[in-house]
């Protein structure tokens, strides 16, 4: 049999440890590379061990206003998460059934994922384009006082920029709602329904505890690629830029370990978001028994 | 649409919020994208209009073949080589990983930490995953420190670093695991008393893995290439931060485009672009059911 532990077992496992230390590798030189000291720079060797360019990412020194950044990134990734789970999950109970339009939502969710995301980002800012150019026309046609003084973009974090991620983070959430409910076994619902429960109530009571494990990794998927969310959102976010958006511009500027170190704290945030997600969905299979 | 309108509540009304999302930023910015295509423009403002000049001018000189080959098509040929590349390594690595996983883990819970393993990387920051192949790879980085303190070098190496390789390299990072899924998807689906039946019968390892899992997987390796091949179609950020900004791809065209607010070009390039992805993907899904994959 294959499980049997002969050499190609070992030539295996010593492959797939490879490819753990190709995975994890990189990440963690540069978190070692955070902690460089004062005078050292973006190579090895450490140069003493400090906590000086963590210091220096939190007075902001040489970076633009990562603060600001964070915390927009952070917000837009709650909304991103908190969208995603209520629209994929409603989306799919719906699908559960054929309905008027299915096969071709179906085919935009699976596209989604595939086309290019910079076109999708272009098409959402020529979009956004002619809304600004309708609304100032409607502004000037109509003497609307409103709009002639402060009107300046519909372009933004939480329009066109929060748009596009769901485009990214819906799909992974349909289709993790499709792989449910391919395993799912209908005859607790039927149960309840025969029981009496009403539509809303079976689905509280049964169905949502049987997928709430599920729930937590579309949530996980939807914050996570959100907060780390770049080609998609990079030409509509509008005035204010989230993390991912400026650390690609920091690339190309700082010669400091402040780089390291902002990327410490990121990869920090996602690790823990991700050992939440995990402890809340083991913790909620272990209550399910 | 009369389904829509019954008085009865139906569930498929849940799909509504899901489907106002699409119909917004989905399929209106990609038919607009489309007809701005044909639009004019200048300096300031983009201008309603029929014209092909925008078309015309991306095949410029492409079809004088007594000339060098044209731009467009360069940077065409430069993208489907680093496709093809990240493909073969993605395919191949992701392959085993998925193979270990489905066939030589036995317990399910191992299965699952190791494949969480993969996955954890996925969920964290693109842009930070590349730099730090910059302390690894750079003039002063580790591997031509070993390379240079064990002479198999005389100098540092410079193709490590912001050249075609760190991009395959990092393409190969990031999205390897867009191939281990799909294909471990397809594995655990092997029924294994197949596989019993076949050793039984006297088959070696390889004659199983020939005749009887690549087979059974090709569902899941049709899905794995679909997805990392429109990735480094459309992608400008990878080539853009691994090649120092100096490689050039389709995604990067359309960007520098849009920066300088040349949108009804953008648009005619990403239409081609789309045009391109959408019949590589048309081929490729001839061959299964994405649908019954899931």
């Amino acid at each position: 049999m294959l499980n049997k532990k002969n050499k190609t077992y070992y030539i295996c496992v010593f492959f797939f440890c490879l490819f753990v230390l190709f995975l994890y590798g990189p990440t963690f030189t540069i978190v070692l590379l955070s902690f460089q000291g004062p005078d050292g720079g973006l190579t090895f060797p450490l140069n003493g061990v400090s906590t000086y360019w963590f210091e220096e990412l939190w007075r902001g020194g040489s970076v633009v206003d990562i603060g600001s950044a964070f915390k927009r990134s952070i917000i837009l990734g709650v909304i991103v998460m908190v969208l995603t789970v209520l629209l994929s999950v409603s989306a799919g109970l719906a699908f559960r059934k054929k309905f008027w339009g299915s096969d071709t939502l179906f085919f935009a969710t699976v596209a989604s994922l595939i086309v290019p995301s910079i076109v999708l980002s272009l098409g959402i800012a020529l979009q956004f384009r002619l809304l600004d150019d309708f609304t100032k026309w409607l502004g000037s046609t109509f003497d609307i006082n409103y709009i002639n003084e402060f009107f300046q973009t519909t372009l933004g974090m939480f329009t066109s920029g929060l748009g596009a991620q769901l485009t990214w983070t819906l799909p992974f959430g349909l289709l993790i709602m499709f792989a449910v409910f391919n395993r799912f076994d209908k005859s607790y619902e039927e149960a309840a329904r025969d029981l009496g429960a009403s539509p809303w109530k079976t689905f509280k009571e049964v169905v949502f505890p049987l997928i709430a494990p599920s729930i937590i990794g579309i949530a996980l998927f939807g914050f996570t690629l959100s907060y780390d969310e770049l080609a998609r959102s990079s030409q509509v976010m509008g005035a204010g830029n989230t993390l991912p958006l400026e650390l690609r511009g920091l690339t190309t500027t700082v010669t400091t370990p402040v780089i390291y170190a902002l990327g410490t704290v990121t990869t920090f945030v996602s690790f823990s978001v991700i050992g939440i997600s995990i402890a809340c969905y083991i913790w909620l299979k272990r209550k399910r028994g | 649409m009369m389904k829509l309108l019954k008085l009865k509540p139906s569930v498929g009304l849940l799909s509504i919020p899901y489907s106002i999302i699409f119909i917004f930023f989905f399929f209106i910015p990609l038919i607009l994208t489309l007809i701005i295509s044909f639009w004019d423009y200048n300096e300031y403002s983009i201008i309603p209009d029929f014209i092909f000049e925008n078309y015309a001018y991306i095949f410029k000189d492409c079809l004088n073949f007594e000339k060098d080959i044209c731009v467009t098509f360069k940077t065409y040929l430069s993208t489907f080589i680093f496709c093809f590349i990240t493909w073969f390594f993605t395919l191949i690595i992701g392959f085993f990983v998925a193979y270990f996983l489905a066939f030589y883990v036995n317990s399910v819970t191992w299965q699952i930490v190791l494949f969480l393993l993969c996955t954890i990387p996925f969920w964290t920051s693109n842009v930070i995953r590349m730099i730090s192949w910059i302390p690894l790879l750079g003039r002063n980085g580790l591997v031509n420190d070993f390379l240079l303190s064990t002479g198999l070098a005389d100098g540092p190496q410079e193709w490590l670093l912001y050249s075609g390789f760190s991009i395959v390299l990092a393409f190969v990072h990031l999205y390897t695991l867009f191939m281990i899924v799909p294909i471990f998807n397809s594995m655990m689906r092997i029924d294994k008393s197949i596989i019993e039946a076949a050793y039984d019968n006297g088959a070696n390892g390889l004659q199983i893995l020939w005749n009887i899992i690549i087979p059974l997987c090709k569902p899941g390796i049709v899905i794995g290439s679909i997805f990392v091949i429109t990735v480094v179609m459309g992608d400008f950020i990878t080539i853009g931060i691994m090649g120092g900004q100096q490689i050039p791809s389709i995604g990067k065209i359309i960007y520098v485009e849009m920066s300088y607010l040349q949108l009804p070009a953008a648009a005619a390039n990403a239409v081609i672009l789309l045009a391109l992805t959408l019949l590589i993907i048309w081929i490729m899904t001839k061959m299964i059911d994405i649908r019954k994959e899931l």
